[in-house]
């Protein structure tokens, strides 16, 4: 043991992968959201929380790149998401982001087979081999749990957790490093919830994805986000390490949120 | 040696602002060190914050002021990537609730801490049997979540996730209350082990037996409690 160098925990200043600046959006005079700051780094799951209208939604469509802002920059991997012509933000948001939607319907297409949703992404970033997509698309269906003999069966056929599960796979397959997800747990049942957060903990942690997870859901970001950041009226006002957040809140709004989650 | 856990001039209050922003202080001038192999009971009566401090260590509640040390890294003013990394490689805390994601199979949340430390899933599995069947977790019951176990199965599952990978420094929050004798005496050698090794070690004892036991120091924190103005 002996002396402890202080310097270990400067060391290893890997850069951020995502940082965004002062991003603000009106909806004419009506605030979405405003000066929101932060920086995400690999491997780092970040929850934002807030009721419905506090902005949550209006700033992860921001930073996907579904709304523009109007002021504030996004930086991902060094590179100006906002200065980007389309085309090349199309390209990074079929193969270096994802997108998970509450809801799956918004996610899927409903009309192709399951093995087809999960193989039309990879054919859209230049996947050609029917075999080795099938194969891939198969690989993926298990590592979300739904049976190989699923695979020619549309997703309409499948419950929502499934539907869920078929989501997530069509948006990693192709290997993502950051990943958004608007209330994935949202709508399914309880016992559905927590086979989903224990799949997303895993990918996580195996995979080193980043994460932006926006949920009302406190016990949610409880077990899967690193760092939470609560919203209310559009304006960020309080983040910091996810426990420390809940269990010793500091702005009055945060306080109210975490004392009015019911006990079981 | 340097402590592994050096506290002082440490300070907290809670500001309600839902109640009339009511100010709490509840501790003031905090000190305290731990050094590498050493094992310190925090004493004092229920309520005198010795599960605050424990908190603020693990960086669970905010200092107001004053310093924290653990392993170098001010847990008072470090920024929550660096209090992750520190409770991924250095700090461990075995609280006196088992906090899991539901249907989970046991062995799992035990190995979970050297997964996240990139150990391979073999060896993460295998060091967790090892410290269930230490602890009399019977092997039936690793393939299921111990969210359905009893309080005593709870406790020691939580342990044995405590325990998994070697931290250099722990917060035991009475890791025997509500174990029989056999069980308390396998958590008392984990905790032997543990100093054997190095590791500062900062607990909640109320069994006094325990305490007397693994104990090196005893600091009351009700020399921590703010002096309230009449």
């Amino acid at each position: 043991m002996g002396s402890v160098d202080m310097g270990i925990w400067t060391k290893r200043n890997e850069q951020p992968l995502f940082q965004v600046e002062g991003l603000t959006k009106y909806y004419g005079n009506r605030i979405g959201c405003v000066d929101v700051s932060f920086d995400l780094f690999p491997g780092e799951v970040l929850g934002i929380v807030g009721e419905s209208g506090s902005g949550k939604s209006t700033l992860l469509s921001c930073l996907a790149g579904h709304l523009r802002p109007d002021l504030g920059s996004v930086i991902y991997d060094g590179r100006d998401v906002l200065a980007m012509a389309e085309t090349e933000r199309r390209k990074l948001s079929r193969t270096e982001w994802a997108y998970v939607h509450q809801n799956p319907r918004d996610g899927l297409r409903m009309g192709v087979s399951a093995g087809g949703n999960v193989g039309e992404r990879l054919m859209a970033i230049g996947a050609r081999h029917y075999g080795t997509i099938r194969d891939t698309a198969t690989d993926w269906l298990g590592r979300v749990e739904i049976a190989a003999d699923r695979i020619d069966d549309r997703p309409s056929a499948f419950s929502g957790g499934m539907q869920q599960r078929l989501q997530i796979a069509r948006n990693l397959v192709t290997g993502p490093r950051l990943v958004f997800m608007d209330e994935p747990t949202g709508g399914l049942d309880v016992s559905v919830q927590a086979r989903l957060l224990d799949l997303l903990r895993g990918l996580v942690r195996d995979l080193g994805l980043s994460v932006i997870i926006v949920t009302h859901d406190l016990a949610v970001v409880r077990l899967l986000a690193d760092r939470l950041m609560v919203m209310k009226d559009g304006r960020v006002v309080e983040q910091g390490l996810t426990d420390q957040v809940l269990d010793d809140p500091q702005h009055a709004y945060s306080q109210l949120l975490v004392s009015s989650v019911l006990q079981v | 040696m340097t402590a592994l856990i050096e506290i002082s001039g440490l300070s907290k209050s809670f500001t309600l602002h839902n109640q009339g922003s009511a100010v709490i202080p509840v501790m003031a001038g905090a000190a305290l060190a731990v050094a590498p192999g050493e094992c310190v009971g925090l004493t004092g009566q229920s309520g005198a914050g010795k599960s605050t401090l424990m908190r603020m260590v693990y960086g669970n509640y905010l200092a107001a002021s004053g310093s924290l040390r653990v392993a170098g890294l001010d847990v008072a003013t470090a920024s929550p990537r660096q209090i992750i990394r520190l409770r991924r490689e250095t700090l461990g805390y075995v609280s006196q609730f088992l906090r899991v994601v539901p249907r989970v199979p046991t062995v799992d949340v035990v190995a979970d801490p050297l997964l996240q430390l990139g150990v391979t899933a073999e060896v993460a599995r295998a060091r967790a049997e090892t410290l269930l069947a230490r602890l009399n977790i019977p092997q039936r019951l690793w393939s299921l979540s111990p969210t359905t176990f009893s309080g005593g199965e709870q406790q020691r599952v939580n342990i044995a996730r405590g325990f998994a990978h070697p931290y250099p420094v722990l917060l035991l929050d009475e890791p025997t209350a509500s174990l029989d004798a056999v069980n308390r005496e396998v958590v008392l050698s984990l905790i032997e082990e543990a100093k054997a090794r190095g590791a500062a070690i900062l607990g909640i004892f109320h069994d006094e037996g325990a305490r007397g036991r693994v104990c090196d120091r005893l600091v009351d924190v009700t020399g921590f409690t703010p002096k309230v103005a009449a």
